[in-house]
């Protein structure tokens, strides 16, 4: 099934987020082939999708800079986070979910979808789409989402996590644009 | 006492003496300011082309710096329509402001061509409670919802039933355009208009130069006259060429879609096939090429 050996911790995180994952990951990986290997002009996908880099905060990637897996063991424990990252407040179904569920532990520089293959972070949009498969869907038609470029041509993509942050993904409010004057009668 | 009373038949020949006294005058390539000039769709293509080299000579020197008038026609087989997933809008009013820059509308006194209206999640869709005017630090309030309103290009237009002088119609790929240099400002569009989208240039319009969109479009964003009625033409200039309009580009939650009806890939063709959908004012059977939906 896996190409590459996987801990059995990670195993059994896969299979406690498997029922999480809805059939859509599965039902549009054909249709939606991954783009890995290809160039850095990467953010363009096999189906002609352009999408920009990922927005990391400044010098935050690449991750094992850090998570470096012979300076730093990876900790599978769910705990409060005290060295790093404290400003993290996760509020994405924390309840169930934590940090390895979606970034790999043995591969900080990718994250991993419930069945453990790993993902870029540029193309995050395939683990979002596991759970949330009804916006992936609108999302590659175009419709979730915002859209740049030609009606009848080349559009430019968003990533999920360029309006949603994905530890806290609901929509930030944002502050309105001036109202319109209202029309004043002279006497 | 003289008798002044001038027939109609002295006043018919003094105004086509007046023609053509100026064709003799060599008047042959219409002005945009030519009274005696053919309707639009009367004009041969070369007095097309002089219309427009008159108006972009006009706005260039007006404004000092070069304004180009195009007048891309529309696509063959093409049948534009219109998007808004009133699930998603959060009334930011960002694509008032974007219309406002593309468009060229007027700042003082103030022309827009989107309205975003607040309505209480309570009551639904419901004009009759809805406000323009709100402000709040941050959108969208607790216990609202937005639905911006501008022209929806109905295929059934009662603005363009009721121009006494055919200023205004649907161009073959359903945009309702405008021809500012036709319009009489009757105002009788504006009256029959449902949707209050038809706006009166009361004053002349007020456009810094540093802010003028150069790139225009005959019967989109070029700068209007005092006088004129003038809409929303879903950034015709943009759109002839490929463009999505800006509000589309500008929406921040994308709730804008537009697209061709008549291509099956399109955006708006899966909104129309997979989302629930209404028109506004479907009672009226105005058949707009504006559709609200909710993409949840």
């Amino acid at each position: 099934m896996h190409n590459h050996p996987l801990p059995r911790w990670l195993a059994a995180f896969a299979l406690a987020a498997l029922p999480l994952a809805g059939c859509d990951a599965h039902e549009h990986e054909e249709d939606f082939p991954s783009s890995v290997g290809a160039a850095p002009a990467a953010n363009l996908s096999p189906q002609g999708i352009h999408v920009p880099p990922p927005p990391f905060t400044d010098g935050v990637f690449p991750c094992s800079d850090c998570h470096d897996p012979e300076m730093l063991l990876p900790n599978p424990r769910r705990r409060k986070l005290e060295m790093a990252h404290q400003e993290i407040e996760l509020k994405h179904d924390a309840e169930h979910r934590w940090c390895l569920d979606c970034h790999d532990a043995n591969n900080r520089d990718q994250l991993h979808l419930a069945s453990g293959e790993l993902v870029p972070f540029e193309e995050s949009y395939r683990l979002c789409g596991q759970c949330h498969g009804d916006k992936y869907r609108d999302w590659r038609a175009g419709v979730h989402g915002r859209r740049t470029g030609k009606w009848d041509g080349d559009k430019e993509y968003l990533l999920c996590v360029h309006c949603h942050n994905s530890h806290a993904p609901h929509f930030a409010p944002i502050a309105p644009m001036p109202a319109p004057k209202r029309p004043v009668r002279t006497p | 006492m003289t008798d002044t009373t001038v027939s109609r038949r002295d006043l018919l020949c003094t105004i086509a003496g007046c023609a053509a006294a100026a064709s003799v005058a060599g008047c042959t390539e219409p002005t945009h300011t030519d009274f005696f000039r053919s309707h639009l769709h009367e004009l041969e293509p070369d007095e097309v082309k002089a219309l427009l080299a008159d108006l972009e000579q006009e706005y260039s020197a007006k404004y000092g710096k070069e304004v180009t008038v195009g007048m891309t026609e529309a696509r063959p087989g093409v049948s534009f329509a219109y998007a808004l997933d009133l699930s998603r809008c959060i009334g930011c009013r960002r694509c008032v402001h974007a219309c406002v820059k593309e468009n060229n509308l007027s700042r003082e006194p103030e022309v827009q061509w989107i309205r975003v209206l607040e309505m209480d999640k309570e009551k639904g869709v419901d004009l009759h409670h809805a406000n323009a005017y709100y402000d709040a630090e941050t959108v969208p309030r607790p216990g609202h919802f937005y639905m911006p309103v501008a022209c929806q290009h109905c295929r059934n237009a009662p603005c363009v039933k009721s121009c006494p002088v055919g200023a205004t119609w649907q161009e073959p790929d359903g945009i309702v355009a405008i021809d500012y240099d036709w319009c009489i400002g009757c105002r009788c569009c504006m009256a029959s208009c449902p949707y209050g989208a038809r706006h009166f240039n009361w004053a002349e319009p007020e456009l810094p130069a540093e802010e003028l969109n150069p790139k225009t479009h005959y019967l989109g964003n070029r700068p209007r006259p005092k006088g004129v009625v003038e809409k929303c033409t879903w950034c015709i200039h943009r759109t002839r060429e490929g463009l999505y309009p800006a509000c589309v580009e500008v929406c921040p939650v994308g709730a804008r879609k537009f697209g061709d009806l008549n291509d099956p890939a399109s955006e708006i063709r899966y909104v129309l096939e997979n989302k629930r959908v209404f028109v506004l004012k479907s009672e009226l059977n105005t058949r707009p090429r504006f559709y609200y939906f909710y993409g949840v």
